[in-house]
């Protein structure tokens, strides 16, 4: 933990150790009182600093090395799983998982970005970043569901589509808009759960759905706030206020009406209470699917050719 | 020390070539080749000595491929609702209203219905010119309403793309225009209708990676620049040169992207001949 506390973060988890070692002499000691003095001045802090997080504060949220991601929902939410590999093209990418699971009851199809959590795994998982394959599999894993009759569920977590050379050379651009088409069409219900960082194309190549809801200290948008102010600003500098620009927070995108709903997070984050943010996903999975259940297939179809239609501002 | 070496720039040799007055001749980007501009317009912008294709707007686009007077354009004045209220440097609003200012449209993109041979097709022709080509909400509604008309009226859609991608000035509405032109396209293979869609230099990020690459046909004109990431991104983060011609045109046909590569002056046969062949 020590090594990725948030600027932020600091004033809260220092006066938590205080109290962590205050407790430690309570036996002794008649401290009781002044333990809950700091007690209840950490709840006031933690209110005050979470209820006015800037933009900024809420993507380094969404980047935090500790918040769960998809594997871990996965094994917190479900059971059985079998994660199915490969896009029978070319590879099998690692920066996408997926396969065949069941919550409580529900049988499922879960796909989503996977990040590492140290340099080794994140080598491996190519820090979220998927190549055409990723996108493939993902595509072939949905039309399995589509043939099984499974609700497919897409957590988005990337930092962006990766751009390499050999991603290019194999199609980067035509897999995120084949998924794009072939999501557009699938027979099957589709939710869309933003855990992370929903960067770009790279995010919406798994995420058009019938639901899309974002945990609450995610972003979703169509370039990462350090881009942004790279290109509109031509300096790395102005990431704060290019994450201000952009309105790139959950509660932004439901505003705006591109997302239908915010799943609250633990108070300081996802990455402070796994098992209790895995339960609220949970809940609400369960909840979206009985509803979409009860949708016939070429009114899922309709239903998503329509929320998308909606989406856009123009003068006429 | 010479006394006779010339130190100022404006006396040596090279600069007469291209003192020349604006808006008669054009330099190829290519081949340097000087070249008059009704000349350069009577061979649809393409260089004579080395084919370079001249980037051009939709205006030259319709004026290329339909039948006289035929074409009719719609949503003409669709115009950004800014919903960001964004600001960077300038604010968004300025900067749409300067660009419609200097170039007389819109929005980057055109639509409308016209006759190519007589073929009656919906039509969308994107123009770099009005912020890099970028896909916002304006461009993702005109051509969903392009790809709407093709389903309704049954009749083949084409599609010329020239777009840095999407725009960042309206966020993650843009991000959006790329599912909702793709949903709308998945309706129209649906139902059968043949879609073209040409790309042009540049073709590159979400509108790459949307309509522009779900063409029954995907074509291309030559050495046009194709891809998702942009060249610079992508030598930062493998962090050596790229090859020769990467992201090219012939590069994404050699890698199984694309169709064919048209020349200008052939794209008119070759889309009568392609529509023709599928009816």
């Amino acid at each position: 933990m020590a090594n990725n506390i948030l600027d932020f973060e600091k004033p809260i988890i220092e006066l938590e150790k205080k109290i962590e070692e205050m407790r430690k002499y309570e036996d002794n000691l008649d401290i009781n009182d002044e333990i809950k003095n700091l007690e209840e001045k950490v709840t006031k802090l933690k209110n005050s600093v979470y209820e006015n997080l800037t933009r900024w504060q809420r993507v380094q949220l969404a980047r935090h090395p500790e918040r769960p991601y998809t594997l871990d929902y996965i094994y917190m939410m479900t059971d059985e799983f079998i994660e199915l590999h490969g896009d029978r093209y070319y590879k099998d990418d690692k920066a996408i998982v997926g396969g065949f699971t069941k919550m409580d009851d529900e049988k499922v199809m879960i796909i989503g970005h996977q990040k590492g959590r140290d340099t080794k795994s994140n080598l491996y998982r190519n820090f979220g970043m998927p190549n055409p394959e990723g996108y493939r599999k993902a595509l072939r894993l949905m039309k399995l569901a589509e043939k099984f009759n499974k609700p497919v569920i897409t957590l988005l977590d990337t930092p962006g589509a990766f751009p390499g050379l050999e991603a290019e050379e194999n199609g980067q651009a035509e897999a995120i808009a084949r998924n794009l088409f072939e999501m557009a069409r699938l027979q099957v219900p589709i939710i869309v759960v933003v855990i992370g960082e929903g960067a770009s194309g790279g995010a919406l190549g798994i995420g058009v759905g019938n639901t899309v809801m974002m945990l609450q200290n995610t972003w979703y948008s169509v370039i990462s706030p350090e881009s942004c102010s790279s290109i509109l600003w031509r300096s790395w500098d102005y990431k704060e206020q290019a994450a201000e620009a952009l309105k790139l927070t959950a509660p932004d995108l439901l505003e705006q009406g591109i997302i239908d709903k915010i799943i609250p997070e633990p108070i300081g984050g996802a990455h402070r209470d796994h098992k209790k943010i895995a339960a609220a996903l949970k809940t609400e999975l369960l909840a979206e699917i009985a509803v979409l259940k009860k949708m016939k297939p070429e009114k899922l179809v309709q239903h998503r050719l329509e929320k998308f239609g909606k989406m856009g501002i123009y003068n006429e | 020390m010479g006394w006779f070496k010339r130190s100022k720039q404006n006396i040596s040799p090279d600069s007469i070539k291209t003192d020349i007055p604006d808006g008669q001749w054009i330099k190829c980007n290519s081949c340097g080749e000087i070249i008059h501009i009704k000349q350069l317009e009577l061979n649809h912008w393409v260089c004579l000595k080395c084919d370079y294709h001249f980037r051009i707007g939709s205006e030259e686009y319709i004026a290329l491929l339909f039948d006289k007077g035929s074409f009719k354009e719609y949503d003409k004045k669709m115009k950004s609702g800014d919903p960001l209220e964004f600001t960077d440097t300038k604010k968004y609003n300025d900067r749409i209203n300067a660009t419609i200012k200097k170039t007389g449209l819109y929005d980057a993109v055109r639509t409308g219905i016209g006759k190519i041979n007589d073929i009656k097709v919906s039509f969308a022709c994107m123009d770099f010119k009005f912020i890099g080509g970028s896909m916002g909400s304006v461009v993702g509604e005109k051509i969903a309403r392009a790809i709407d008309r093709a389903y309704e009226q049954k009749i083949p859609l084409i599609i010329i793309s020239q777009s840095g991608g999407a725009r960042m000035m309206e966020g993650a509405f843009s991000l959006m225009q790329m599912a909702k032109t793709s949903t709308r396209l998945a309706r129209l293979d649906e139902a059968k209708i043949p879609y073209i869609s040409i790309m042009t230099d540049p073709t590159t990020g979400g509108t790459t990676a949307s309509y522009a690459m779900l063409g029954d046909f995907n074509l291309a004109e030559p050495k046009a620049l194709i891809g998702f990431a942009g060249p610079r991104v992508i030598k930062q983060t493998i962090g050596k040169d790229l090859p020769e011609g990467f992201q090219k045109s012939e590069f994404v046909e050699e890698h199984g992207f694309i169709d064919f590569i048209v020349h200008r002056k052939e794209l008119k046969q070759k889309l009568t001949k392609l529509i023709d062949l599928v009816s």
